[in-house]
């Protein structure tokens, strides 16, 4: 049972980032075009090479 | 919910964009424009390639981005660019665009409100899903000192969480509780703060039930549907109330200086104002220099262009067609026949009952209900146990949890996103929270008809009645104008394959037509009695050829696609449909009778229409209004819902629950099923969440609930429950 000692905070510390990960992409505006972003990869511009 | 506020914009929506027009003003200034258009059609991958494709391949344009969630294409360009120009280029690629105003735009862009639930639903579930967790190990057999040590990991993590992430939920309770009365938010809040407590209070003793997983849980589900009833609504004010105001905020005077751009509110009663051809008459006033056409459409309904000389009377919203127009100030601001018609529209308001939407009246059975049957079980246990607190408040806690309305939270908002989602997609924007409850009501329509069921844009009807050379002839005369009919003459004759005669020294003299010469003969193209003919009752424009009898070309206001197919959509669903026009009889009766509207009135004055819908409504009837002109807006506000479509006058779109974002009419006998779905879909939804009550209510008045089993009769209602409003696609 000691091994709770490690195992509860690591994986609180894990869900965190996840937490902290979203914070970021919520901030960097990834939220505003949910519909458009699913739709844009079957775009096939820029295929070749990256755009410029 | 009561989380359901209906916020009725402005009943003067000129007072609310002036000053939003007024920020365009000088955003324009800058080095840049940036320009926002709605898009109502656009639906696809493909459609977003080919608009931003074809924007940024327009000289001036910098960058171009479509957000397909909200219909919308934000562009950035050379300051010279203008959205008419846009609105042609996507026009040409097949897509409809109206401009957005970027003043009022720039409010709501970034939206704070919905970050704000987003980032507290996002902590609510990171927490709630470490507690859960640690209580899967607790329901699976932890005691002592493990379970104990678990309780506190929860407590540490759950209480923070709640202080931070249901405060929405307590913000409203105490603004209900501070107005005397009960929303739904009073038993969420006594549920999950008493859950955290009493939880707390266990932990404390070394008790074995704590509920902060079923607190947690309670603020997530919670927190999801007030983010979804957010998101539809969201969505649907955006651009309803953002597509551009037609109202002129500005006027040019001819002041002694020379002519000058002010503010219409700084006008006087006196001031000449300038009117361009192709410009709205800003001020109610009296025609002192020129000549010309005006289109009263908008204000009266009348689609017959009026002739307007010195001494005419013009009211504010009237378009100029033909020459520039001279205007002596009678009205201005305040006492203009828009404002006047602004009043109406706030007295059809007021004097409209306030719906209680379904939420509502849930909330209003159940809060009390709630709280008596709480009560009751702690009363009851604390007499039973002989006088056992700590039992007593326990089993009351595990009631409150139980019956918390989680399901009945998620009931409405599921649904409306569902539904809202699915007409948004037809083009339908739902601009009220309980517009969609009041459209499955709904048992007749009354239809307005220039710009509603017609496109309020004349089409020759008679050109196979005339010989070749007449119709070059006309076409050669009315290539030179910009006036409507002339334009539908351009467009039908050229069409037809004809080519223009020649005709030299072609001049347009402002309010009565064009003339030029053929060869030695002198034509004229124009009104019926410029040219000596007797003027008929329809739409029509004379050509006379030297000293040949004029011949007449007449014209119909082409129909609005898809408008027959919503009419017998509608007759089909049994609705009754009404057809009711400012424009005089002979257009009217014509359209009734292609449409096949049995009950039509024509020369109806503003008031006449409210009138009208109200008698309807008196008579027990849920009226649908459907009308674009402001002499449509106080019927529409008058009536139980009402939709506008995106091309009508301000006025117009803010009055009614609902827009219609493209030019096609057909989506509005589905939207009316898709309307009656949703509402049984909602009472579907009540009834699986009263279900789950009545046998979770018992077992938990009995003292038999655990926390296991109030985690499993919430996530199992509320799945039920989204699933349920999920078939509605």
């Amino acid at each position: 049972m000691e091994m709770l000692v490690y195992l509860i905070p690591i994986s609180l510390f894990l869900g965190g980032l996840g937490l902290v990960a979203f914070f970021w992409a919520l901030r960097s505006k990834q939220f505003e075009d949910p519909e458009g972003d699913s739709q844009r990869f079957l775009n096939d511009d820029w295929d070749e090479r990256p755009k410029p | 919910m009561t989380a359901v506020m209906t916020q009725r914009p402005s009943a003067c929506p000129a007072c609310a964009v002036t000053p939003a027009a007024e920020a365009l003003a000088q955003t324009r200034a800058a080095t840049e424009a940036r320009v926002m258009l709605s898009l109502p059609t656009i639906h696809c991958a493909g459609c977003i390639s080919t608009v931003e494709r074809g924007l940024n391949a327009t000289p001036g344009v910098r960058t171009a981005r479509v957000n397909l969630t909200l219909k919308r294409v934000a562009v950035e360009a050379d300051p010279e660019i203008t959205a008419d120009a846009l609105i042609g280029v996507l026009g040409g690629l097949g897509y409809e665009a109206h401009e957005l105003d970027p003043g009022v735009i720039s409010a709501t862009a970034t939206d704070k409100a919905g970050r704000d639930i987003l980032m507290r639903l996002a902590v609510s579930g990171f927490a709630m899903m470490n507690v859960m967790l640690l209580s899967v190990a607790i329901w699976s057999g932890a005691a002592d000192a493990t379970r104990d040590l678990f309780h506190w990991i929860s407590a540490a993590i759950a209480l923070p969480t709640i202080a931070f992430s249901a405060q929405p939920f307590f913000r409203n309770a105490w603004s209900a509780l501070s107005a005397r009365h009960l929303n739904m938010d009073v038993p969420i809040s006594l549920a999950i703060l008493l859950a955290g407590g009493m939880s707390l209070y266990e932990t404390m003793l070394s008790g074995s039930h704590a509920y902060f997983d079923a607190a947690l849980s309670l603020t997530f589900f919670l927190l999801a549907g007030r983010y979804l009833d957010h998101r539809t609504r969201a969505v649907a004010r955006s651009a309803a109330e953002e597509l551009a105001a037609l109202e002129v905020p500005r006027a040019l005077r001819i002041g002694a200086m020379g002519e000058e751009m002010v503010a219409i509110s700084a006008l006087a009663v006196g001031d000449i104002v300038r009117v361009k051809p192709g410009a709205r008459v800003p001020v109610d006033g009296v025609v002192t220099v020129g000549q010309s056409e005006i289109d009263r459409s908008l204000l009266t309904g009348e689609t017959l262009p009026v002739f307007a000389g010195q001494g005419q009377v013009v009211s504010a919203g009237e378009v100029n067609l033909t020459g520039p127009l001279d205007v002596r100030v009678t009205a201005a601001g305040e006492d203009s026949s828009l404002h006047r018609m602004a009043d109406l529209v706030a007295i059809a308001e007021s004097s409209k009952n306030r719906y209680t939407s379904l939420a509502d009246r849930a909330a209003r059975i159940y809060a009390p209900g709630v709280h008596l049957l709480a009560l009751a079980a702690f009363i009851g246990w604390m007499v039973a146990s002989a006088g056992d607190m700590r039992l007593a408040l326990n089993i009351a806690v595990a009631v409150l949890i139980i019956t918390c309305p989680c399901a009945l939270g998620l009931a409405v908002p599921a649904v409306t996103t569902a539904a809202s989602g699915r007409l948004f997609k037809k083009g339908m924007l739902i601009k009220d929270g309980t517009a969609l409850e009041r459209l499955a009501e709904v048992d007749s329509v009354v239809f307005d008809k220039t710009g509603t069921l017609t496109m309020g844009a004349p089409e020759a009807t008679n050109l196979t009645n005339h010989t070749a050379d007449d119709l070059s002839v006309a076409l050669a005369l009315a290539a030179g104008s910009a006036h409507p009919l002339a334009r539908a003459l351009t467009a039908a004759t050229t069409a037809a394959g004809i080519n223009a005669a020649q005709v030299t020294d072609v001049t347009e003299v402002p309010g009565y037509g064009v003339e030029g010469r053929l060869g030695d003969r002198m034509v004229r193209f124009g009104r019926a009695e410029w040219l000596g003919a007797e003027a008929g009752t329809e739409t029509a424009a004379w050509l006379r050829v030297g000293d040949a009898a004029p011949v007449e070309f007449t014209f119909a206001d082409s129909l609005r696609p898809g408008a027959e197919t919503a009419i017998a959509a509608l007759k089909q669903q049994g609705i009754a449909v009404h057809l009711l026009s400012g424009d005089a009889a002979a257009p009217v009766a014509d359209l009734a009778a292609r449409l096949g509207i049995d009950s039509w009135q024509a020369s109806a004055l503003p008031a006449d229409k409210a009138a009208f819908v109200q008698a309807l409504g008196a008579k027990g009837q849920r009226v649908l209004m459907v009308g674009d002109g402001l002499n449509d807006t106080a019927a529409l506000a008058a009536a139980h819902v009402s939709i506008s479509p995106a091309t009508a006058l301000d006025a117009a779109r803010v009055a009614s629950d609902i827009v219609l974002l493209g030019a096609d009419l057909s989506p509005l006998g589905e939207a009316l099923i898709t309307a009656r779905k949703a509402t049984r879909r909602i009472k579907e939804n009540f009834a699986i969440a009263a279900g789950y009550n009545m046998i979770a209510v018992p077992i938990a008045l009995l003292g038999f609930a655990t926390p296991l089993a109030a985690a499993l009769a919430m996530s199992a209602s509320s799945i039920t429950v989204s699933l349920n409003a999920l078939r509605l696609r």
